[in-house]
């Protein structure tokens, strides 16, 4: 589908975090695998669905490709360029170029600024627009992120869960980054938002040819926004495909036993599957 | 007619009184939950289903709260109980289980002693040692491994869903005949809100306590309820079985959640079914029908308030709020060979 390199290919990346203990000598007495050899492509203009459950390591994975968290070992290349190791200056040009869509956009977005702000503070940091200009720009991006121009002077507690996942989406996009990482961005919105934020996401792709690395536990939203999935488990990845493949005919015992524990919204089918269960076990 | 219903509410109404003016964030709310029945009351953030439940246990009381209607359980009114009597209702008669329970246990004491105090406070003659041994037969119950031992754990040494297990232990271990779950099973992974929905579906079965769950999870309801209640702004919009929910929903708001599931089972469409609009503010609701402003398919009779009412002949119990008739409905909800709310092009 896609032609030529990837946008990022990430290659045995790994991340353990110590475990200490002792009071006063704080020996490293173990380490936590929290990403234990990861390796994929993410090819540009697609979106790389990761999918796993708590504990399983695809927010780690996020956090040290983009650099936000030191890997421990492995290569992350951006656009053909190794990133892994770089420092905090060396990436600050790249930056631009992958944001990040967190979950719980009340946690993330600074309470005591305006939205004008908050969504204007990459643009004016990166120094590439002041004033007047800004303030266009900003509300252009409010606008196509389905909200209203007039938001632009309102605080985040003002908005309902939906609108303010929908500002941490335009502050991600302001800077016309080529990757964005999403986080779990759907989960904390109630069930009749999430389809509504799926799809500005999936517009958005369309419009801006961003690539998506879309991280999440439910299996449903991933298959329905990803080209490829990726599914974790205890700091690797155990089955990777398209996202019909891994969830149609998944081949590794966990991504079965993940797909089995999804509840069927529909009472003939889940009795079907639950008689299945019960003869065969 | 089938025997008195062991909980039943009458035009339940909870309001809130807050600077904006007064917030009604339960109106006019009837049910009935039968002995051995698993009533799910499904619902957004704001829809009213977890103040129903906490109004049952009699939660909710504060100066600012404006409870009115009925709460009867087995005969007994509850919403004018005093404190003495709702402890007794609270675990004795009804158990509940909440969505978090790293806050409903108390991290200082370990999950037995927890549990051997809820034992003890209802039943004083019960000894401690009686009690643990009840404590941990309850553990093992609920599927705790190396009950014995675990008993003595804190909390924190429970996983998530361990956690979750231990509470629903615990809200059993009263043996009350109805179990009220505000979203037992949101904050867990889905391998462990299968073992967990089980272990309600076990509980149900074996021991036939009524439960009421609470959830925004049209798949969990799915998998374990034999009744819905379907919440919108404070009002329920559709009431049935399972069945008529799911193959035969008759309120726009409900084609909506079916409609905007993404489904494994299915091939995957191009775009996700979505209601536009967000649930209006409690304290100004449109006129009428609360949903209108987000339905494609209102019309003028849709500034009248629909009362709740079968309106299907053959279907005396699945009543829902929604002008529209029964052929436009099921004209209407069909999008694309599937249940829907289809948005005018």
């Amino acid at each position: 589908m896609a032609s030529g390199e990837p946008l990022v290919e990430v290659t045995d990346l790994v991340k353990h975090f110590p475990i200490k203990k002792g009071l006063l000598i704080n020996r490293e007495v173990d380490q936590m695998r929290a990403v234990d050899g990861v390796s994929f492509d993410v090819p540009r203009g697609q979106t790389l669905g990761l999918v796993g459950e708590s504990g399983s390591g695809k927010s780690t994975v996020c956090r040290a490709m983009l650099q936000l968290l030191a890997p421990t070992s492995g290569s992350v290349r951006f656009e053909g360029q190794e990133i892994a190791g770089l420092s905090r200056r060396q990436m600050r040009p790249l930056r631009r170029q992958m944001q990040m869509i967190f979950q719980d956009p009340q946690a993330s977005l600074n309470p005591r600024k305006r939205i004008g702000q908050i969504v204007g503070d990459p643009l004016k940091l990166q120094g590439l627009a002041s004033g007047r200009e800004l303030r266009t720009q900003v509300q252009e991006l409010l606008e196509r992120v389905g909200l209203s121009p007039e938001h632009y002077d309102r605080y985040p507690h003002e908005f309902s869960g939906g609108q303010r996942q929908r500002i941490g989406i335009a502050r991600a996009i302001a800077l016309k980054p080529k990757l964005v990482v999403a986080d779990e961005p759907v989960s904390a919105l109630d069930v009749s938002i999430q389809a509504q934020i799926v799809n500005l996401l999936d517009d958005l792709q369309d419009e801006l040819g961003l690539t998506y690395v879309f991280v999440a536990h439910d299996i449903g939203v991933v298959r329905h926004i990803s080209d490829r999935v990726a599914v974790m488990h205890n700091g690797k990845i155990v089955e990777e495909g398209t996202a019909d493949q891994v969830c149609e005919h998944p081949r590794d015992d966990y991504t079965k036993k993940l797909l089995a524990a999804v509840p069927i919204p529909d009472p003939r089918e889940s009795r079907a599957r639950r008689e299945r269960a019960g003869a065969s076990g | 007619m089938s025997p008195a219903p062991l909980l039943s509410a009458r035009d339940l109404r909870v309001g809130f009184a807050t600077e904006g003016g007064l917030l009604q964030a339960v109106d006019g709310v009837s049910f009935d939950l039968a002995a051995g029945e698993v009533l799910a009351i499904v619902g957004e953030s704001g829809s009213g289903k977890s103040v129903t439940a906490q109004t049952i246990l009699g939660l909710t009381r504060s100066p600012n709260a404006r409870i009115e209607g009925s709460v009867r359980l087995g005969g007994e009114e509850l919403l004018d109980a005093s404190e003495a009597v709702l402890r007794k209702v609270r675990g004795e008669r009804i158990g509940m289980v909440f969505q978090d329970p790293m806050t409903s246990f108390n991290p200082v004491y370990r999950l037995g002693a927890q549990i051997v105090e809820a034992i003890r406070a209802h039943r004083g003659d019960v000894s401690k040692a009686e009690a643990r041994g009840r404590a941990v037969e309850l553990l093992d119950s609920v599927g705790i491994p190396d009950a014995e031992r675990r008993v003595d754990d804190y909390p924190h040494e429970f996983s998530g869903g361990m956690r979750q297990r231990a509470m629903i232990a615990m809200a059993l271990a009263l043996e009350p005949e109805v179990l009220i779950a505000d979203e037992p099973t949101t904050a867990l992974d889905v391998t462990i809100q299968a073992q967990v929905l089980r272990l309600l579906e076990r509980l149900n079965r074996e021991r036939g306590v009524a439960t009421i769950l609470i959830t925004h999870d049209l798949g969990v309801v799915a998998e374990v309820a034999d009744r819905v209640l379907v919440m919108y702004a404070g009002r329920v919009v559709e009431e049935g079985t399972l069945d008529e929910i799911f193959y035969d929903p008759q309120h726009p708001y409900t084609w909506g959640l079916l409609g905007s599931l993404t489904r494994l089972d299915r091939p995957r469409p191009k775009r996700l079914p979505q209601i536009s609009g967000a649930p209006p503010s409690l304290l100004s609701l449109p006129r009428g029908c609360s949903f209108r402003p987000r339905c494609p398919h209102e019309f003028a009779k849709c500034t009248e308030q629909p009362a709740l009412e079968a309106r299907l002949a053959d279907a005396p119990s699945h009543c829902d709020r929604c002008w529209l008739g029964p052929e436009a409905k099921r004209a209407k909800r069909q999008v694309g060979g599937q249940i829907g709310l289809e948005a005018p092009a």
